[in-house]
């Protein structure tokens, strides 16, 4: 398909790419790796007024080290992500859900901030954002503004953002610590979309579980967190009975879709074995 | 770019397939993995896809599609558009009714088939989402998107027909009020004893209704078209991303009015089809119809999302077939009733594609009765046309499942019990119950050969064990043995079926001056590497280089005769035509030769390019300098025609019949109802080999689509007749990342019906692997009582199974291949 019409911009600070998005109002869109904008024009699903491309501000590129921080520019690619060895060091669990996207294109293409305000429920990396308890840090013409990823998320496709707001940085707790990750994806090709997704995160002392973070990917309109399932493992051994029945749990408090790729109902039952495979894997078990 | 494999691939090669480079035989081409000519071209982009031809003043052609899957058109408005800058005309089906004629069906299957008006746009009324209604040409292809929003249609919704036996019973909605009914046509076969009789003598009756779900072709390569003509001449170029250029001008010229010598179709580099670029499309006729009206070129390129919707569809079918037999396995009888979606209209061969499967449902076994029956079905949805296949993989897919179920029932080896009753190897040629003379093959040497490389024991022994400990991973095991009737076709079959067209193909050979040789074929490639089996054919029986010979096709300037590509024909029928082609050029240099030399025509001997004269060896000639000298002229024999190019026009007398056996084994995560298929052994006999490496790429291409049918791919419909898998997001297509190994064996049983002793490689992967698939999953499954599914085995579709009701099946019994018994003999889960 061919998008309609509109006006591009590639501004090279922030600060001009704020000024572009609040001067062209509510039909100026950011536009980042393209991998989800782009067929969304192409489909004319929407028509924005004006493209502002942040392609070309470098200060939003790269990760680095704040303190006990790990910070990701909102437009670090993908497969730069996927090989940086802050994030595997930090946030192991982000590199690999990232590993997980798409395909190599796609990958090279997409980047972390646009997965994230482009807020797609079936998308890898909300679920582990939401996990893992991120800062999405934003700029307007107000100034800069912290956002708890359980307040970014807002409903299917929707974020906290306003519209003449950029993402600008995300702020990730690092992980330090006997922590174990894993994500667990289940998809049909290897190319498609979660049907559901679950991002793990524990940490072990002497054989017990103290602490654990569970996200869902595709359990509802956002990124969900399994609050049942980490409370339940919290305190208790790390063993496979354990882990299995905190596991039941994962489906508690969401809202699973019917669509194409599952009825709610598979889905479910899905949550809750992934979480069980997902949380072993992260228990080593 | 064009020498053979290099070492390291080829020992590869050898390592895994010991006899995949088999020595060639013939003149040393036969038989070598040449490296494709086509594909130093294709990796580095300098093809030419229709997309990319521009001309000057090019205009851009865009379709307003109906939203709706039926209604009737009440008005529509264009003005708006035309008011667009950059929109040059603008125009709806009423505007152009009276030139742009009808689409063609070229297979009226019984006399009393239903043959609705299909026009390139819709007029009064729309009956598939996609049809159709308008269409806007543009400066640019932007503009004519952006046009496409500012025409208003108002349409008055009728009622969807989406399923094909409600479309069938009394009272239905109907997507032809014109016709009175929505059967397109009853389709009726028997052959042997009577079946009634025969099904009173068996001791067991196996049913089952299986679907053949929908299908999206979707070829690498978008669809699209480009129209140049010379509007003083009433002349016109069409370049189409085509498989059939030569019926399609044959076929624009009846449909349009315009004299056919002054249609010109060029093919150029084509990127895949399928069979989804085997029909004449209203974009085809409507870019013509428009640059006649305008004297400009206008180019039309479909999308993915809109081709999804105006492209044929595959497949689409219900079969009922239920299968009669001994309790020691033998088989008396087989009785078979489809219904066929037809789609909205009839497109070039829509009604013929069941026709064509309907005998090969006996496949590769013996009989005593068959009797067949297909109703055509129309519906409000795409036409379905040929895909991959054509009603061949539909009747294998049916005839395999059911020997897998019917063995199942008898406690029995499956392939034991197709060991009792197919062919055996010294009863060929064989007539099948059916009518068809199988020429030659041989079951047991590729079944025996499949078997070994599988490991069935092994594999066999791990599924007990994984049945024993009710292990969440389950194993299934599943074969199909099929055959094919490739090399359409003999062209006085295809008239007793109504055809309207032959079966032969076209070639011809010119002897350059120095040389070279430029064959000319009819079958036109589209992304099978016939230049480098064609030149591989020649360089063989000429004894010229390789590299010396030139492959024109898919122009109907350059390569006026031909009947193109599909069906597993190219090699068997254009390739034969080719080598028959040289065979004139070779009597007709050796006449030459003869003269030259001053011998006697019967002493002069052909070998490796040369002609010599028996007992005097020195006195020799090569193919080249006859060619050369007949070029001059200055000697040749009193009243010969100074060339040496030759024609040949080949009709075959007889298909061809690849067969093969397909083991799969497949892994069942019973937690999650995923499939992975764990190995894939196939071994395949299609005769004589030309290159074994474009041989490969045939049957690993043909298995992923094979396999794509039995786990993924599936185009759905809903109540309202939208089709809801629209996109490549919901249409799932399995990558090189999904797809195993494939272990990929060959036996050689040469075809007797022609010289090359070739049989067709097209379509064999396609067809044997949908049900090896499907039959492993129900065998992994078949424990927990059930004994079939709907295609595509989906997780959902495997876990819904296994937890009916939410809850899981427990699983019984460990027996190798009955599991628990299977009294039922109707479909879906015990
Ligand atoms: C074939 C395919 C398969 C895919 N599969 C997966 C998958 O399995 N899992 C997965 O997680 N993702 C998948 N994706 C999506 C991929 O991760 C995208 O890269 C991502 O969703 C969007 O990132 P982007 O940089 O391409 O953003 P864009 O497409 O450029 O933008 C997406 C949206 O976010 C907004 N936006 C982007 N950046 C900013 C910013 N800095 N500030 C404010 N707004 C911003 C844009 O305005 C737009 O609305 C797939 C994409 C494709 C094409």
């Amino acid at each position: 398909m061919i998008p309609a019409q509109f006006d591009y911009v590639a501004p090279t600070s922030v600060a001009d790419a704020v000024a572009a998005l609040s001067e062209a109002g509510e039909d100026a869109k950011v536009l980042a790796g393209g991998q989800s904008l782009i067929p969304v024009l192409r489909l004319r699903l929407s028509y924005p007024s004006v493209l502002v491309d942040l392609r070309r501000v470098s200060e939003l590129r790269g990760v680095r080290e704040d303190g006990n921080e790990l910070v990701i520019g909102a437009m670090t690619r993908h497969a730069d992500v996927i090989t940086d060895p802050l994030v595997r060091q930090y946030a192991a669990l982000v590199a690999e859900a990232a590993g997980t996207v798409a395909d190599p294109a796609v990958r090279h293409r997409g980047t972390f901030g646009g997965a994230l305000a482009h807020a797609d429920p079936a998308g890898d990396l909300a679920a582990v954002a939401l996990a893992l308890d991120a800062q999405l840090v934003a700029e307007g013409p107000g100034g800069r503004r912290s956002i708890a990823a359980a307040d970014f998320f807002v409903d299917y496709l929707q974020t906290a953002l306003s519209p003449d707001e950029v993402l600008v940085e995300v702020r990730l707790p690092k992980l330090e610590g006997q922590w174990g990750v894993h994500y667990e994806k289940f998809n049909r090709t290897a190319q498609a979309w979660a049907i559901v997704g679950v991002a793990a995160a524990v940490r072990q002392e002497n054989g017990s579980i103290v602490d654990a973070r569970v996200g869902l990917t595709n359990m509802s309109s956002t990124p969900v967190r399994a609050s049942a399932v980490e409370a339940a493992l919290r305190g208790t051994s790390a063993d496979g009975r354990s882990i299995a029945a905190a596991a039941e749990h994962a489906a508690e408090g969401t809202n699973a879709p019917s669509d194409l790729a599952g009825a709610s109902d598979y889905r479910e039952h899905l949550a809750r074995i992934l979480t069980r495979r997902a949380v072993s894997a992260a228990a080593g078990v | 770019m064009t020498e053979e494999l290099d070492a390291g691939m080829l020992a590869t090669e050898i390592a895994e397939h010991p006899d995949a480079l088999s020595a060639p035989y013939g003149g040393g081409e036969l038989g070598r993995g040449r490296r494709r000519k086509e594909d130093a071209k294709l990796v580095t982009g300098q093809t030419n896809w229709t997309d990319n031809i521009t001309l000057p003043g090019l205009l851009h052609m865009a379709v307003l599609r109906s939203p709706m899957a039926h209604a009737r058109i009440v008005s529509v408005d264009v003005s708006a558009a035309l008011e667009m800058p950059g929109v040059i005309a603008a125009y709806s089906g009423a505007d152009l009714a009276a030139e742009d004629g009808a689409l063609p069906c070229a297979w009226p299957v019984t006399p009393d088939m239903v043959h609705p008006d299909h026009k390139p746009l819709a007029v009064d009324e729309v009956r598939h989402v996609g049809d159709g209604v308008a269409v806007v040409i543009a400066r640019d292809r932007y503009t004519a998107a952006d046009a496409l929003e500012a025409i208003s249609v108002e349409y008055d919704q009728l009622p969807a027909v989406v399923d094909m036996e409600a479309a069938l019973a009394e009272g239905s909605p109907l997507v032809h009020s014109d016709k009175g009914t929505n059967k397109c046509f009853t389709w009726p076969f028997a052959a042997g004893d009577d079946y009634e009789a025969t099904r009173a003598k068996a001791d067991v009756v196996v049913t089952r209704r299986f679907r053949q779900q929908r299908v999206l072709p979707t070829a690498m390569e978008p669809r699209g078209v480009v129209v140049a003509p010379i509007a003083a001449a009433d002349e016109y170029t069409v370049y189409s991303a085509t498989q059939i250029p030569h019926i399609l001008r044959v076929m624009l010229a009846l449909v349009t009015g315009i004299g056919e010598h002054k249609i010109r179709v060029i093919a150029p580099d084509v990127g895949g089809g399928f069979g989804s670029k085997l029909n004449v499309y209203a974009e085809e006729v409507l870019a013509l119809v428009v640059a006649r009206k305008l004297g400009r070129p206008i180019k039309w390129t479909e999308s993915r999302s809109e081709g999804y919707q105006a492209t044929i569809h595959g497949r689409d079918q219900i079969q009922d077939i239920e299968v009669s037999a001994t309790k020691d396995g033998k088989l008396l009888g087989l009785k078979v009733e489809l219904l066929a979606d037809m789609g909205a209209y009839l497109q070039l061969v829509t009604p013929g594609v069941p026709i064509l499967g309907a005998f090969m449902f006996p496949s590769i076994y013996k009989m005593d009765s068959y009797t067949f029956s297909c109703t055509g079905v129309f519906t409000t949805k795409t036409p379905t046309d040929a895909y991959r296949g054509a009603g061949r993989p539909e009747a294998t897919y049916a005839i395999e499942r059911i020997m897998d179920e019917l063995a199942a029932e008898l406690g029995m080896d499956p392939l034991e019990l197709r060991r009792r009753n197919w062919i055996k190897h010294e009863e060929f040629p064989f007539d099948s119950i059916c009518g068809l003379t199988y020429d030659s093959g041989n079951y047991e040497a590729a079944t025996a050969k499949a078997e070994q490389m599988f490991d069935m024991t092994a594999l066999r022994r791990e599924q007990a064990e994984r049945r024993e400990r009710k292990d969440p991973i389950q194993l299934g095991i599943g074969i199909s043995t099929f055959t094919e009737m490739c090399g359409l076709a003999p062209s006085r079959v295809l008239g007793s079926l109504s055809y309207g067209a032959g079966g032969w193909e076209a070639a011809q050979i010119r002897m350059l001056p120095t040389g070279k040789v430029e064959v000319v074929s009819g079958a036109t490639p589209h992304g099978q590497g016939h230049h480098t089996s064609w030149s591989q054919i020649v360089a063989d029986a000429l004894g010229v280089p390789f590299e010396d010979v030139e492959v024109i096709t898919g122009d109907t300037d350059s390569s006026p005769k031909g009947m193109d590509t599909y069906g597993s024909r190219s090699l068997v029928v254009g390739g034969v035509a080719i080598h028959k082609a040289t065979g004139k050029v070779i009597e007709k240099a050796r006449r030459i030769a003869a003269h030259l030399l001053e011998a006697a025509e019967g002493d002069v001997e052909f070998h490796g390019g040369t002609f010599s004269v028996k007992g005097s060896p020195e006195a020799k000639l090569s193919i080249q300098e006859i060619a050369l000298a007949t070029f001059a002229a200055h000697n040749l024999p009193d009243g010969m025609e100074p060339t040496l190019d030759s024609d040949y026009v080949y009709d075959p007398e007889n298909f061809s019949f690849p067969h093969g056996t397909h083991l799969c084994a497949v892994e069942i995560d019973t937690e999650t109802g995923f499939t992975k298929i764990r190995k894939y052994v196939c071994v395949d006999d299609i005769g004589k080999i030309i290159n074994p490496v474009i041989v490969e790429g045939q049957v690993h291409g043909g298995l992923a689509q094979g396999i794509a049918q039995a786990l993924y791919e599936e185009a759905i419909y809903d109540a309202e007749g939208n089709l809801t898998t629209g996109t490549m997001v919901d249409y799932l297509i399995p990558s090189a990342a999904d797809l195993p190994h494939f272990d990929t064996g060959r036996t050689e049983t040469p075809a007797t019906s022609n010289p090359l002793g070739v049989k067709g490689v097209g379509e064999a992967g396609t067809i044997a692997s949908t049900p090896a698939v499907v039959n492993a999953v129900v065998d992994a499954l078949r424990p927990f009582g059930i004994n079939d599914i709907d295609m595509p085995a989906s997780p959902e579709r495997v876990w819904r199974l296994l937890h009916p009701g939410g809850q899981r099946r427990e699983a019984s019994g460990t027996v190798a291949y009955g599991g628990v018994s299977t009294s039922t003999t109707s479909g879906g889960a015990a």
